[in-house]
C-alpha cells in the first residue's frame, strides 16, 4: 500500500470523448455534401445571390423587419403582463374578459388576423372620436389614414403575440413560490410594488427564455405581413424576384438574413438570463453534464 | 379598556378551511413588551393562529385586536366592514413577521432585502434606511454580508437577514413560525440568540417553537394548543416543568 504524506495534485489525462469526434465528423460531412449539392447546382446563380444580399433595398427590408419586431415584442409583453396579472386575480371579470381575449387571438390563424386588421377599412371607412352618445365628433380620419399598413402589421403582430405572451407571463408568476408573496404581504406591501419588485423580476427567469423562443417566432411572422404589402425584409425580396425572376436565389438571400438576425437575438437573450438569474444558487455538480443549466 | 395593556387581544377566534376547523376557540391576551411561546402538536392550528394575527387569513369568528385596533375590519355602528388590500396593508406594517423557510427575496442582497421595505412601504429616505439597514445586519452580526445574495448564505444566517428585515418597519410586534426549524442543529443557536436580544430590547413576540431551553429562559408565557383549542397556559415552569393537563404532559415528554 502506497501513503503519501503530502497532497499530490491530480495530474490524469482527460476523459476523451470519440463519441463527440465521430459525430462531428459525420455531421461535417453531411453538410459538405449539402453545400456543394446547392454549390454546383446548374439552376442557382450564385452571382444573383451576392449581387442581392446587401442590396439596399433588401437592407432596409431587414432594417424594417428588425423595427417591426422590436415595436410589436414591446407591445405585445406590456400587454402580456397586464392579461396575466387580470387572468390571475380575484376578480371575475377581469379573468374572464383575459382568458376571452386568449382564446380569441390564440384560436384564430395569424394570417387572418393580418388580413382582418388591413382590411379594417373596409370595416370601418372612418375612425372617429366622439363624444359618447352626442354627435358631437372630436375627431375624424378615414381608417385608410390614420392606420397605415405598417401600423396594422403591427397591431396584428403584437395584439396575437400577447395572447401568447400572456400565458408565458402566467406561467412564470405561478412559478414563483408563494412565500415570496406572503413577505411581501406580511411587510405591508402593495399589490402592485409585490409584483413590481417582488414576483416579476423573479418570474422572469422562467418568462425570458420562452420570449426568447416568442420573439424568433415573432421575427420570422413579420413575413407574413407582405400581405399587406408592409416593406419587410420579405416583400422586399418577392418585388425584386418579380422583376428579375431570381425567385430561388432571392428567397436564399432573404432565409440567411433571416438565419442571421434570429442569431444575433440569442445574444441580448442570454444577457437577460444572466441579470435576471441574479442570486439564483450555482450548478450543484450533479447536473453540470446539462451544459447551461441553473 | 384592555387597549394600554394588550398588544394582542384575540377573543374567541375561529377559523376553517373547508369543512375542516382549525381554529375552534382562540382567546389570548398578549401583554406589551412580552414574548409569548406556542407550541403544541403538528396542525394543532399554531401557524393558523399567528397567520391570522396580522390577516394573512381571514377569521371566521370572534375578534383579533392589535395595540387596540381590530384587525381587517372596520366598526361602524353595528355593522364589520371588511377592509381593502390597501388598508390592511396599512395595519400589517408595523407587525413583523419571520418565516420558518425565511421567505428572503432572493433577487436581492441581503442589504436590499432589508431596505426595501422603509423605502417603498413607510416613505423613509433611501439613505437613512440604508444606515438604517446596516445597523440592524450589524445587530444580527451580518455586518460583512451586506451585499450577499441569500442562495450565498447559510439558513441561520438567512433567518437573521429576515429578522433584520422585519426589524426595519419598526415593528411593534414580531410574529415567528418556528424560525428555527428548518435549521442545522449548529445554526440555531444564532438566531435564537438574535431573538433574545430583541426580546431584552422589550418588543413584543408571539413565537411558534419547538425550542424549550428558549421558551424556558426568554418567555414570559408559555401556550400549549391542541385541537384548535387553548389547553394550557402559564409561566414556562408551569407549562414546560408541572403541566396540570394531561395532554400537555405528553407533547413535552415528546419534544423534550
Ligand atoms: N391554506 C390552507 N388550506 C387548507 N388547510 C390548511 C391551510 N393551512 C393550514 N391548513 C390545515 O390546518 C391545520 C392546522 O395547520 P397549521 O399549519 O396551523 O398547524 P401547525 O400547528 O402550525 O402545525 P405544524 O407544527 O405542522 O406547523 C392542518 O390540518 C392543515 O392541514
Ligand atoms: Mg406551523
Amino acid at each position: 500500500m502506497t501513503q503519501t504524506n503530502e497532497s499530490v495534485d491530480v495530474v490524469a489525462r482527460p476523459l476523451r470523448h470519440y463519441g463527440r469526434w465521430f459525430s462531428a465528423v459525420l455531421i461535417a460531412a453531411l453538410l459538405g455534401a449539402l453545400v456543394w449539392s446547392l454549390v454546383t447546382a446548374p439552376s442557382i446563380n450564385h452571382s444573383m445571390i451576392s449581387k442581392y444580399m446587401f442590396d439596399p433595398l433588401v437592407v432596409d427590408g431587414a432594417r424594417t423587419t428588425v423595427i417591426l419586431t422590436v415595436i410589436s415584442m414591446s407591445i405585445a409583453i406590456v400587454l402580456a403582463i397586464f392579461l396575466a396579472v387580470m387572468k390571475l386575480s380575484t376578480n371575475p371579470v377581469l379573468r374572464v374578459i383575459s382568458s376571452t381575449y386568449i382564446q380569441v387571438f390564440r384560436g384564430t390563424p395569424l394570417l387572418v388576423q393580418v388580413v382582418f386588421w388591413g382590411y379594417l377599412g373596409l370595416i370601418y371607412s372612418d375612425i372617429t372620436i366622439s363624444v359618447p352618445f352626442t354627435h358631437h365628433v372630436l375627431w375624424s380620419r378615414p381608417t385608410s389614414d390614420a392606420i397605415s399598413a405598417f401600423t396594422a402589421g403591427v397591431i396584428a403582430l403584437a395584439l396575437n403575440e400577447a395572447a401568447y405572451a400572456a400565458e408565458v407571463v402566467r406561467a412564470g408568476i405561478q412559478d414563483v413560490d408563494k412565500g415570496q408573496f406572503e413577505a411581501a404581504d406580511a411587510l405591508g406591501f402593495s399589490r402592485a410594488l409585490t409584483m413590481r419588485r417582488v414576483v416579476l423580476p423573479q418570474a422572469m427567469r422562467t418568462i425570458v427564455p420562452a420570449l426568447g423562443n416568442e420573439t424568433i417566432g415573432m421575427l420570422k411572422n413579420t413575413a407574413l405581413l407582405e400581405v399587406l404589402n408592409v416593406l419587410e425584409l420579405y416583400t422586399r425580396t418577392q418585388h425584386i424576384s418579380s422583376q428579375n425572376l431570381a425567385q430561388v436565389e432571392l428567397l436564399i438571400v432573404a432565409a440567411v438574413w433571416y438565419m442571421a438576425m434570429t442569431t444575433v437575438l440569442s445574444v441580448p437573450q442570454r444577457w437577460l438570463e444572466k441579470y435576471f438569474g441574479r442570486g439564483t444558487a450555482q450548478t450543484p455538480s450533479s447536473k453540470r453534464w446539462l451544459k447551461g443549466s441553473k | 379598556m384592555s387597549e394600554q395593556q394588550f398588544m394582542v387581544d384575540a377573543q374567541h377566534v375561529r377559523k376553517s378551511f373547508g369543512s375542516e376547523q382549525v381554529l375552534k376557540d382562540i382567546s389570548l391576551q398578549i401583554p406589551k413588551g412580552s414574548v409569548t411561546c406556542l407550541i403544541g402538536p403538528s396542525g394543532s392550528g399554531k401557524s393558523t393562529f399567528l397567520r391570522c394575527i396580522n390577516h394573512l387569513e381571514k377569521i371566521d369568528g370572534g375578534r383579533i385586536y392589535v395595540d387596540g385596533e381590530l384587525m381587517g375590519y372596520r366598526t361602524k355602528g353595528d355593522y364589520l366592514y371588511e377592509m381593502s388590500p390597501r388598508q390592511i396593508a396599512q395595519q400589517r406594517k408595523h407587525i413583523g413577521m419571520v418565516f420558518q423557510r425565511f421567505n428572503l427575496f432572493p433577487h436581492m442582497s441581503a442589504l436590499d432585502n432589508v431596505v426595501i421595505g422603509p423605502v417603498q412601504v413607510s416613505g423613509k429616505s433611501e439613505s437613512e434606511s440604508i444606515a438604517r439597514g446596516k445597523v440592524l445586519l450589524d445587530m444580527v452580526g451580518l455586518s460583512g454580508e451586506l451585499n450577499s445574495y441569500p442562495s450565498q448564505l447559510s439558513g441561520g444566517q438567512q433567518q437573521r437577514v429576515a429578522i433584520a428585515r422585519a426589524m426595519a418597519m419598526d415593528p411593534k410586534l414580531m410574529l415567528f413560525d418556528e424560525p428555527t426549524s428548518a435549521l442545522d442543529p449548529e445554526l440555531v443557536e444564532d438566531v435564537l440568540k438574535v431573538m433574545q436580544q430583541l426580546a431584552q430590547g422589550g418588543m413584543t413576540m408571539v413565537v411558534v417553537t419547538h425550542e424549550m431551553g428558549f421558551a424556558r429562559e426568554v418567555a414570559q408565557e408559555v401556550v400549549f394548543m391542541d385541537g384548535g383549542f387553548v389547553v394550557e397556559r402559564g409561566k414556562p415552569s408551569q407549562v414546560i416543568d408541572n403541566p396540570t393537563e394531561e395532554r400537555t404532559r405528553e407533547f413535552v415528554k415528546s419534544v423534550l
